[in-house]
């Protein structure tokens, strides 16, 4: 294959999401009237703040080459603690369901790091502990928060016009890609993924890494539950089913190696923008009356956009063997 | 585990009889042992047939779908989208004996083809998720989170959402119909367990699955090929995930494409692990997964039974599932 060919496709591979995201939003601006609107696009960025804030944590999992099972699950069960403590203050409320994501997390990072279980079994436990948790916590029904102590804002209000949980994954994200790009942190997250032993054998601090990294994941997800209880004024026990797929979802979609050490912040972001969006498509499409999908099309074109984008991926990464 | 195929050598002699060893190599069984002796003491009415009943017929679908998951993980994979399929199959079997997606001639024809058309559409899309995997190199993981994000959208798509109420005692046998009094679905599962262990234990097939969960280039190096083995078991996975979904329906006389299968892939994995069967490839059991799937089954028969909220059987399954690997580990050590 001609280099400038070569060039072209791996250029296709790192810019690929960036790309579908434009020529998404170019689709809806030309299509729809209000699609570039102040409404929708707050209304966006706002429902989904909360998916965006688990796809970080995933992100970082998933450099390092492990993965998280239980972001959905952690979420519901913050979002419950969060709900319960939303009587107290937004303070309490905050700090709980940060906390309850954090407990999960801790639970994760000692069960792959110290005894030596496979991320993807371990999260998996943790993933029903945490719904299980979360449903005896609820007592099997959505527990509503507290409509005077402000919590709700941390969910539906605006903060210099611009909603506060945008807000909230805005700081996150950037906090995200300078830790990742800048910080001996992120280069060793980047190291593990890359190849553990080695990372491991050049000194780094390998385990202590990881532990933080899924300790994140949990935080993350905690705080994405409680911008859940706040955005729909209830803590949901059996929310957050299907989240980590979704988040899994974004990442590849946003171009991370499933196999780890590449990876990128920015692109997870469009992933999620990417996956969101086609879900604020359908809606508009089904206003135009012209066809009719119903809420069930969603899953269906997220997975033919999941399977779209690893197919290139692999035939990418299959030329670039060929001819490197 | 005697049953226990593999390609590592097996350990010698002297310390077959130390008690880590018999924890760790029978650790399964044990437990199984000691749950149902738990049960014996504290749960009223347990040494009955309707205890044995009630458990069977709620493991039955779990333990088909894990045997095809066992295979999967025997070479090294995994399959998320069990679930998904079963609600396929699921969803198309009322739509065609129900005459919704093509006029039938007569009705012995609709219940014919609706065994036969779901279990075969799962079956083409396992193949579908072998095809990803093998061809285009794509990981399991991600090449089966496909179906599993849209799969279960077709099925609501095929059905509009709508739950499918029906009344077909022909078509039901597969999930109430009883041969000399023992429920069907539980020869069916039998059938299944038997026929894969068996399998695995004294095919080619079966030795060139565990072969290459082993070690996948040394596989590919000495003749064996990989992509078509593959390919089959998950073929064969598919295959058994849409009698699942049909034996689901059928039990429940209503095919709701939203809740069919819904989690099964975890329970399925669960089982698989506590099993015995190594996660990362080349050891497998079948019988361990049956062993398996009883344990988790039990433990919240268990629960339930002596007034513990369902909730809570999720925690105990997570500390199951973390215990019965992290006892695997040591044994490989």
């Amino acid at each position: 294959m001609h280099t400038t060919s070569l060039k072209l496709f791996q250029g296709i591979g790192r810019y690929g999401v960036l790309l579908a995201l434009v020529a998404l939003i170019l689709f809806g601006w030309l299509r729809y009237e209000n699609f570039l609107g102040a409404f929708n696009v707050l209304s966006v960025l706002r429902y989904n703040s909360m998916f965006a804030l688990v796809a970080l944590g995933m992100c970082f999992v998933i450099i390092t080459g492990g993965i998280d099972l239980s972001v959905g699950s952690t979420a519901a069960f913050g979002s419950v603690v969060a709900a319960l403590l939303s009587p107290y203050g937004v303070i309490p409320g905050l700090l709980g369901g940060l906390a309850a994501g954090l407990a999960v997390g801790a639970c994760n990072a000692f069960i792959i790091t110290r005894l030596n279980i496979l991320p993807f079994i371990a999260t998996l436990a943790t993933m029903l502990a945490a719904n299980g948790c979360a449903l005896l916590l609820a007592d099997n029904q959505s527990v509503s928060v507290s409509y005077e102590t402000g919590f709700i804002e941390l969910g539906q209000g605006d903060f210099l016009g611009f909603p506060i949980p945008a807000w909230i994954a805005l700081v996150a994200y950037l906090l995200a890609s300078i830790v990742l790009n800048f910080t001996s942190f992120g280069r060793t997250v980047l190291a593990i993924g890359g190849n553990e032993d080695a990372a491991r054998l050049m000194g780094l601090p390998a385990q202590r890494v990881k532990a933080l990294v899924y300790l994140a994941s949990g935080g993350l997800a905690g705080l994405a539950g409680v911008i859940l209880a706040a955005q729909f004024g209830a803590g949901q026990p059996i929310e957050g089913v299907g989240w980590e797929l979704f988040a899994i979802a974004a990442v590849v979609v946003g171009g991370t190696l499933l196999t780890g050490g590449v990876g990128s912040v920015g692109s997870t972001l469009a992933g999620v923008l990417l996956l969101g969006l086609i879900f604020n498509i359908l809606n508009f499409e089904n206003g135009l009356g012209w066809i009719s999908l119903s809420a069930y099309w969603q899953s269906v074109i997220r997975g033919a956009f999941l399977l779209l984008v690893v197919a290139i991926q692999a035939r990418l990464s299959m030329r670039t063997e060929e001819t490197a | 585990m005697s049953d226990t195929a593999t390609t590592l050598p097996p350990t010698q002699g002297a310390s077959r009889f130390d008690l880590r060893t018999i924890l760790t190599r029978h650790g399964a069984w044990i437990a199984l042992a000691l749950l149902i002796l738990v049960n014996l003491a504290i749960t009223p009415n347990f040494a009955t047939w309707q205890t044995l009943n009630v458990n069977l017929t709620q493991v039955c679908a779990i333990v088909i779908v894990a045997v095809g998951m066992t295979l999967v993980i025997a070479t090294g994979g995994i399959d998320l989208s069990v679930g998904a399929l079963m609600a396929i199959a699921g969803a198309l079997a009322p739509l065609i004996f129900l005459g919704k997606l093509f006029p039938l001639p007569h009705p012995a024809v609709g219940i014919a083809l609706a065994f036969v058309v779901p279990v075969l559409v799962a079956a083409a899309l396992g193949w579908f998720n072998g095809w990803l995997i093998t061809r285009l190199r794509i990981q399991p993981i991600i090449a089966t989170l496909v179906l599993f994000i849209a799969g279960r959208g077709i099925a609501q798509v095929f059905t509009n959402g709508n739950l499918q109420v029906f009344n077909l005692p022909s078509f039901q046998f597969i999930g109430l119909g009883r041969v000399f009094g023992i429920p069907f679905q539980a020869i069916l599962m039998i059938v299944v367990v038997v026929a894969a262990a068996w399998m695995l234990r004294h095919t080619v097939f079966g030795r060139q699955i565990l072969a290459i969960g082993g070690n996948e280039k040394a596989a590919r190096l000495s003749g064996i090929p990989v992509a078509s083995v593959k390919q089959r078991v998950y073929l064969i996975s598919g295959f058994l995930s849409g009698i699942a979904g049909l034996i689901v329906i059928a039990r429940n006389s209503a095919a709701d494409a939203n809740l069919v299968g819904l989690g099964m892939e975890l329970d399925a994995i669960a089982a698989v692990a506590v099993g015995g069967t190594l996660l990362t490839g080349g050891r497998a059991t079948v019988i361990g997964t049956l062993v398996g799937a009883l344990i988790i089954q039990l433990v919240r028969y268990t629960l339930l039974a002596n007034g513990v909220p369902d909730a809570a059987a999720l925690v105990a399954k997570a500390a199951i599932i973390v215990l019965a690997v992290w006892l695997q580990r040591q044994s490989h050590r």
